[in-house]
């Protein structure tokens, strides 16, 4: 398969990446490179094979549903880009 | 002092003939002389000073000491210390303290080690050159042209270059184990769940594992001893007993069934180092062990399922890199490019901050992983990907079977030159081709020295061994180190 700017356009969208105009170009034909190398992993024959996500199978570990201690307020918003003394700032979100 | 390991230095500092003051003086002394290497992106002198000196005042008034109390240890700087820089060599992270320390920094500081400074590494860990790195690339301490690999290349640099005895690094798809083989240092790569990953700044979750790099097998076990064990903070950390892996390193292993998989012997293999690796064959027939040829028939879509799974799981860890709760925001992000004008000032904001903060590779892998994991692809690539990568676990299964041991190259080449391959992602990637299935499969590996080239370049011998056999996997490696004097050559720098 071929992925054409626009598509590559859209994924960057996707991934929240500003790309420049270059970059779309350049990026579009190193990812159209790479999709042509991965796909040799349609060769091998995978029928009945079960995906694995972990290489060392892990179970779900439980703990109790009690509260624990938390990183404090202060330390939490230390290394925020943009804050008031309570509360991470973003841009407005509504209107 | 010069190229000590942590166990003589443990020895000296025990037997009260040096201090860890003079101790970190001395490798503050030789860093700092060596600065052109660029192998720490942050060391404080005051700060390990401080540390060496709180470690002498315990030893002085007889009070009881940790297993590496006053030993310098160079910090991969993707591990979270609290209140101390780091940037995972990203712009990104330009100004991040964290606010607690990793599980393994814990464990340091409660074995005395002196944190020694925060070394340069590829972006995000992403590369295998330790050029992707946003604060300029790290040298080879054999040939300052060259690169240390990648991504623990700082890591593996402040080893071989004698700037700290010790240090740590992490491994996703290759990235201790490369570095150690060209810079002619040992580098381990625990099992999956061995050593927590709580406060390791995530690249793909399912693939990284921290582990140590050192000038021989000995300082592997001890550092190997301090980091490993449960953590309830990582969910994939597995509850198993630590073995005393410094206690049976000397004990020979009982049985030495060592495997040689063909397919580690292929197209683009460098001549000189697959000499070097038949001769380290040679020498383990000499010391009684039975080769034995094995198959990993699935191990040539190792790269391909790597570069699916890797980069699906990095756009999601890396999808907290925004803008609002830590990392680069961009003062401005008013439409500049065709199609801006209809996104909402909070995305753009978010798309802004992430175009300055991330270089080149780590843009390119988050998209890969995006396209990877979007509707109508995710079957195709990312479902696919994770049955190829349990036919490649099963062929290490049937392997093992057969064999204690798997052997072979680490890298398919000495180190390369800087600027070689940055301009074809492709070529980079295939630099793990050795190292990538491992990680894959969840299990242990390890590179140490087994030879130079003609022009004194360090090429790595690779041993790989089932789901928590470090024990013998290390004991297996021992063997081959006595034997040889390869891990005891140091580059002539000047």
């Amino acid at each position: 398969m071929s992925l054409s700017t626009d598509d590559v356009a859209k994924v960057a969208v996707l991934a929240r990446l500003r790309l420049s105009p270059d970059e779309l170009q350049t990026f579009t034909g190193q990812l159209n490179s790479i999709v042509d190398f991965v796909a040799q992993l349609q060769e091998p024959d995978t029928t009945d094979v079960e995906p694995l996500a972990h290489g060392v199978e892990v179970r779900n570990v439980f703990r109790d549903d009690v509260r624990g201690p938390a990183l404090p307020r202060e330390a939490a918003l230390s290394n925020a880009p943009k804050r008031n003394p309570d509360s991470f700032l973003v841009p407005a979100v509504l209107d | 002092m010069n190229n000590a390991t942590a166990v003589s230095l443990l020895a000296q500092l025990n037997a009260g003939e040096v201090r860890s003051e003079d101790v970190v003086r001395r490798y503050l002394d030789r860093a700092e002389s060596h600065k052109r290497l660029n192998v720490f992106v942050h060391l404080d002198p005051e700060r390990a000073l401080d540390q060496a000196r709180a470690v002498d005042a315990r030893r002085q008034a007889g009070q009881p000491v940790g297993a590496l109390a006053g030993v310098p240890v160079a910090i991969k700087d993707l591990l979270c210390v609290e209140g101390e820089p780091t940037t995972c060599g990203s712009r990104m992270l330009r100004t991040f303290r964290p606010p607690y320390d990793a599980t393994v920094i814990t464990k340091l500081k409660e074995a005395g080690a002196i944190l020694f400074g925060k070394t340069n590494m590829d972006e995000f860990a992403m590369g295998s050159s330790t050029e992707n790195s946003a604060y300029g690339p790290t040298l080879n301490p054999w040939d300052e042209e060259r690169i240390p690999g990648g991504s623990s290349g700082g890591s593996a640099a402040a080893v071989a270059a004698d700037f700290a005895p010790v240090s740590l690094g992490s491994d996703t798809g290759g990235s201790i184990r490369q570095p150690a083989a060209v810079c002619g240092v040992v580098g381990l790569k625990p099992t999956y769940g061995r050593v927590s990953r709580y406060g390791l700044i995530a690249f793909a979750s399912s693939l990284d594992q921290i582990g140590p790099f050192t000038h021989d097998l000995a300082d592997a076990a001890l550092l190997l001893k301090v980091i490993s064990g449960h953590d309830d903070r990582d969910a994939t950390s597995v509850d198993r007993a630590v073995p005393d892996y410094p206690a049976t390193l000397d004990k020979t292993p009982g049985s030495l069934r060592i495997g040689v998989a063909r397919e580690f012997f292929g197209e683009g293999l460098d001549p000189e180092v697959e000499t070097a690796v038949r001769e380290a064959i040679r020498i383990y027939q000499k010391a009684g062990a039975i080769i034995e040829d094995v198959s990993l028939p699935n191990s040539k879509y190792g790269v391909p399922a790597y570069y699916i799974v890797a980069p699906a799981e990095c756009s999601s860890n890396l999808s907290r890199y925004d803008g609002t709760i830590f990392g680069h925001r961009a003062e401005d992000w008013s439409p500049k490019y065709p199609g801006e004008e209809d996104l909402h000032p909070l995305v753009r904001m978010m798309m802004a901050s992430r175009a300055e903060g991330f270089g080149a590779e780590v843009k390119r892998r988050i998209m890969l992983g995006t396209f990877a994991l979007s509707a109508g692809y995710a079957d195709q690539y990312y479902n696919q990907a994770l049955k190829v990568r349990r036919l490649i676990r099963n062929g290490f299964d049937e392997a093992f079977k057969k064999v204690d041991v798997i052997l072979g190259p680490t890298s398919p080449s000495p180190a390369f030159k800087l600027g070689e391959r940055t301009a074809d992602p492709l070529a980079m990637y295939l630099s793990d081709i050795y190292t990538i299935t491992a990680n894959l499969a969840g299990i242990p590996g390890l590179s140490i020295p087994c030879g130079y080239t003609r022009s004194n370049l360090p090429i790595g011998l690779q041993l790989l061994a089932p789901a928590f056999a470090e024990e013998n996997l290390l004991r297996t490696a021992r063997v081959f180190e006595r034997e040889t004097d390869w891990h005891a050559r140091r580059p002539g720098l000047s």
